[in-house]
């Protein structure tokens, strides 16, 4: 579980977190979601560790991740995985060698022992004959995938995703939004989830924290966001007529 | 101010750079690679370079000696002196700033650009231990390619001289051992140790804390090389004031 309480960051005299404060649960698919500029990446980024903040305490399963010296934040980072918009593998390397990365810098593990473990994850991920690939020669789903993957190899307790949708098509983005949650469930991890993708939200979010100019503006998950009369929530998430239409249809339903 | 903000940056990271070392197993791998794209891809062009302007070195130095009191053994002399204290290790590295310098800046630049660099960061890794680290110690062989640019210029000067009809074989061999002094030698490797630390930080620190996109890579690239010669230039002077006068 990872606790925020009265996060605030600021670049200069822009305030860009204004004391948020909520808590992502162990087992669940955890979304952030706002508009553009609504702060969701700096609140990412302050998760990881990688923004220094002002004001405020994130901690790590009781953890206060601000007191920790330099070496225990990296021992820290280590239980965390993360997949990034852009996939962020590493181009001089095979998608093989890129899923075993971790497992060479924090492992003491053979090299038959890490070459099972990456067979295994990237079956799990559907990957199974794309070992010797380069990240350039891969599908922008595939590279998400390996991503996962390399995220998910050393068995993290934590895992962000930054925008994990983000230029895949729908069906795609479908098989990875469902792929982060079975591996959720299946390895009992925190997943916290960078999204603006409505079809996400209406699929895996088990809980949604909704962020407005820095703001923590409506906490709730999939159910509950159908019903909220929350005007700025209900603006950004049915924006499009068909969600508008979807979100008629269940009300009519569910009260009918 | 922004100037001394960068000095001060550039100073830390090195600093940084020796904290948390990656893992032998992988360190030695990334140090075999450096050593493969640094030191040994920019053999081909030192050694061309390095031949032909010895070659031009002893033209140029025969020209000018037109007194017959002068003997013809001074052009090997002079092509010696010119190629081991000032060509080998300055002048190569004034290219190896254009020719590696840029290489590490835009690899660098482009894994910040692509989040490669933050990806390690949050796996836990120490950054620029892994990244800069390798570089700087598979820029500690370069005396081995500033070895290579001192014996082919002067064969190069050799072949030019001879074949020229400048002076002979005798002549230009004689010339090369007139006044050997061994500290010369020390002299040149001492500034190409420095210069090979330059050429290994400088260039990582603009790829490091570049920010922006590719057109930003580039800028980075072109700035590092700019900074990189400023550098060698100024230590240059300064190492030679202290070690020769």
């Amino acid at each position: 579980m990872i606790e925020v309480i009265n996060l605030n960051k600021s670049f200069g005299d822009a305030h860009i977190l204004k004391g948020i404060t909520t808590s992502f649960d162990k087992g669940k698919t955890n979304l952030i979601i706002g508009q553009s500029g609504s702060g969701k990446t700096v609140f990412l980024k302050c998760l990881l560790g990688l923004f220094d903040y002002e004001e405020g305490t994130i901690s790590y399963d009781g953890t206060i991740f601000s007191l920790l010296s330099e070496d225990d934040k990296r021992n820290l980072r280590a239980k965390i995985g993360m997949v990034f918009q852009g996939s962020a593998l590493f181009d001089s390397m095979t998608i093989a060698e890129n899923v075993m990365f971790p497992l060479k810098m924090f492992t003491k593990q053979s090299k038959s022992e890490m070459e099972d473990r990456v067979d295994f994850v990237l079956k799990r991920v559907n990957l199974d004959d794309a070992h010797k690939k380069k990240p350039s020669e891969a599908s922008g789903g595939m590279q998400k995938r390996v991503a996962i993957a390399r995220a998910i190899v050393n068995n993290p307790r934590y895992l962000f995703c930054d925008e994990p949708n983000s230029g895949l098509d729908p069906k795609t983005a479908i098989v990875i939004d469902n792929l982060i949650q079975e591996i959720t469930k299946e390895y009992e991890i925190t997943t916290v989830i960078n999204s603006h993708d409505m079809n996400s939200v209406m699929e895996i979010g088990e809980k949604i924290i909704f962020l407005k100019n820095g703001l923590k503006e409506w906490e709730g998950s999939k159910d509950t966001i159908f019903k909220t009369d929350n005007t700025s929530v209900t603006d950004f998430v049915y924006s499009s007529n068909l969600f508008k239409k979807v979100r008629k249809m269940y009300l009519d339903e569910t009260q009918g | 101010m922004n100037y001394l903000q960068n000095i001060g940056a550039y100073f830390l990271m090195i600093a940084k750079m020796f904290h948390k070392p990656t893992k032998w197993s992988v360190m030695k791998q990334l140090i075999l690679k450096d050593i493969d794209d640094l030191i040994i891809g920019s053999l081909g062009i030192v050694s061309f370079i390095a031949f032909f302007v010895g070659g031009v070195v002893t033209i140029q130095t025969a020209l000018n000696i037109s007194n017959p009191l002068i003997p013809k053994y001074l052009v090997g002399f002079a092509t010696r002196q010119s190629i081991v204290l000032e060509f080998a290790p300055t002048f190569i590295s004034i290219i190896m700033a254009g020719k590696v310098g840029s290489f590490i800046t835009s690899s660098i630049g482009t894994m910040r650009v692509t989040e490669q660099i933050d990806a390690l960061e949050v796996m836990g890794i120490n950054s620029l231990n892994y990244l800069v680290f390798p570089k700087f110690v598979s820029l500690m062989l370069f005396p081995f390619v500033i070895s290579i640019a001192m014996f082919l210029g002067i064969i190069g000067g050799m072949v030019a001289c001879v074949y020229g009809g400048f002076a002979t074989l005798e002549d230009y061999i004689l010339g090369i051992q007139t006044d050997f002094i061994p500290f010369h030698i020390t002299y040149a490797f001492i500034k190409t140790i420095v210069f090979a630390f330059i050429l290994a930080t400088i260039p990582s620190f603009h790829g490091f804390y570049m920010k922006g996109g590719a057109l930003e890579v580039g800028k980075a690239s072109t700035t590092s090389f700019v900074w990189t010669s400023v550098v060698v230039i100024i230590l240059n002077y300064l190492l030679t004031q202290m070690l020769l006068s």
